[in-house]
């Protein structure tokens, strides 16, 4: 691991301390108003969450940790398995037919494994495509072996969406290991830290900022969670944040401001649009697989909008 | 030899256990039974839509419950081969009951069918049983209004069978638990045999009790609103 690198992951168990500390005093305090009153103690559910949030950060960070050390092949390995984490979770939510079966067969067995194969060589040319055009082919040709022809098109949609999304986009971060940047070599690692540092950051402010000043909801019908003030504060806040971070990247400190500010406006659209699936599905959560904050797309829907966008701008005028 | 056979089957079932878990989730929610209920017999029934089912919700259970929750399965099936009989009898631990009407045939004295069954229960342990008798499997109709999120169907359920009720008129004490396994029938189709890793949910609902002068048709049709209360979304 880099000097850099490890400044960063001690900034960030440093950040999670204070963190955690707020959570417990929150805790301790809210406890305490009750006592005071002379109620049975009651937990408070957004506090509850808050805290889960919290402890959840703690794990991914050690992920991430894990995987960065190991650099190259450890990133990789670890968005494989999150483009699979993500790719089950749609694919679960939306609904199929039995004669989808080799179709989503396909996917799960020979679309996702082959991606960050292409990836791990190096493939450029191949795995921009591989996803957009092959299997964006061959997967109506599988779905229409079984002669079923009931919801056809929104069939084959829903499986190419999947791929789309969870393992296309997605692969989109490790696939920055590859690009050659002057001046910049060996350092490709720190500029994924700084991409999903800025979109997470955003992801986090805009909550506390909601929590702390919501009052205009910005998409009640898509995401009632979400307000204008914590859009605002969120993405300024994070802005400034991805601003001061430029030595991660090969950017200067006013292009740095600038990438932060569309990965997450990206990021925003991201979640609205996940958002308005689940909502589609009837669902609030795309799972339950990560503790206060629902399923892998909860997480990384924001990442999954901001990653393709942000390699191709950065392949185009960096390389 | 004995002990020999007895990891053997532990590894086994570790085995079973750990790939269901690593394919599907297996994720166990709602009134998810703690390791209190050991003391008592209880009937878990499910609905059947694959030959996983029983696997998943076993392998869903409280490691402590595993081994006194006996899944009931045909013995024509498992008495087929070597194989078969020590995966059910030492894996499972399986009550097995003849089915069909050949066998009927060629019993020379009737014996009730159920008999294996009340005797799990009389001697504490649980059952896990499938009153539809067979797997369902109807796909979810085109026409459809909502063709959306969980597997809406036209017959969630088919009609229960007797049995569950003839059970709880011998043993009214025991708890009935409806479980409600969603996507499984996605995850392995009829006729396929490499299992997708689609997430399957297995959904444990509020214990319901046979309440002694309900008569079949009333006892099975409450049962089978308890386990539709269990399934997720449009089934309801």
């Amino acid at each position: 691991m880099s000097q850099d690198m490890i400044w960063l992951f001690s900034g960030l168990a440093i950040f999670l301390s204070v963190a955690s500390l707020i959570g417990k005093t929150l805790q301790l305090r809210s406890a305490r108003a009750y006592r005071k009153a002379g109620q049975a103690v009651v937990d408070n559910p957004v506090l509850e969450n808050l805290v889960a949030r919290i402890n959840a950060w703690w794990v991914m960070i050690g992920v991430l940790g894990i995987a960065f050390y190991f650099g190259q092949l450890g990133v990789t390995i670890l968005f494989f398995f999150i483009s699979f984490y993500a790719l089950r979770e749609f694919l679960t939510l939306v609904p199929t037919r039995n004669s989808d079966y080799p179709a989503l067969f396909a996917a799960f067995y020979f679309a996702l494994p082959m991606q960050y194969f292409l990836i791990g060589i190096s493939w450029y040319s191949l795995w921009v495509i591989f996803i957009p055009v092959y299997l964006f082919l061959l997967l109506p040709i599988l779905s229409s072996l079984g002669g079923d022809t009931a919801r056809f098109l929104e069939r084959t949609s829903k499986v190419q969406w999947g791929l789309m999304i969870a393992v296309y986009c997605v692969s989109a971060i490790p696939a920055l290991l590859l690009l050659d940047i002057k001046g910049f070599e060996g350092r490709n690692l720190l500029l994924i830290a700084w991409l999903i540092l800025v979109v997470q950051l955003s992801d986090v402010l805009q909550y506390v900022c909601g929590k702390l000043f919501g009052k205009t909801k910005i998409a009640p019908t898509l995401s009632p969670s979400k307000t204008v003030e914590g859009f605002v504060g969120g993405i300024a806040l994070s802005m400034l944040v991805g601003a001061a971070l430029y030595t991660m990247t090969p950017f200067q400190p006013w292009q740095a401001a600038l990438f932060a500010l569309l990965v997450n406006l990206l990021g925003f659209a991201g979640g609205i649009v996940m958002s308005a699936i689940k909502r589609d599905c009837g669902v609030k959560d795309w799972g339950n697989m990560i503790e206060g904050h629902g399923g892998m797309f909860d997480r990384i829907d924001s990442v999954c909008f901001a990653a393709p966008v942000f390699f191709h701008l950065v392949r185009y005028w960096w390389t | 030899m004995r002990f020999f056979i007895k990891c053997l089957a532990r590894l086994v079932s570790w085995l079973i256990i750990t790939a269901a878990k690593l394919v599907t989730g297996a994720k166990a929610l709602g009134h998810v039974p703690n390791v209190e209920t050991k003391a008592k017999a209880r009937v878990y029934f499910a609905n059947h839509t694959s030959h996983g089912d029983f696997v998943l919700l076993w392998a869903a259970l409280n490691p402590k419950l595993r081994s006194s929750v006996r899944p009931v399965a045909g013995a024509d099936y498992w008495q087929s081969s070597k194989i078969r009989r020590f995966i059910i009898h030492q894996v499972f631990n399986g009550v097995l009951i003849a089915r069909g009407s050949k066998n009927k045939s060629e019993q020379s004295e009737p014996v009730n069918p159920l008999q294996p069954m009340l005797d799990a229960l009389s001697q504490g342990d649980s059952l896990i049983l499938f009153p539809e008798g067979t797997r369902n499997l109807a796909e979810p109709t085109p026409d459809h209004a909502t063709f959306s999120a969980s597997q809406a169907n036209n017959t969630p359920l088919l009609p229960f069978k007797a049995g569950l009720f003839h059970l709880l008129q011998q043993h009214p004490q025991v708890e009935c638990v409806p479980v409600w396994i969603a996507n499984i029938n996605r995850v392995m189709p009829k006729g396929r045999s490499l299992p997708l890793p689609l997430l399957c949910t297995v959904n444990f609902g509020e214990p319901i009790l046979y309440d002694g002068d309900e008569d079949k048709a009333a006892f099975l049709a409450r049962a089978q609103r308890a386990l539709l209360a269990q399934a997720p979304g449009e089934a309801q």
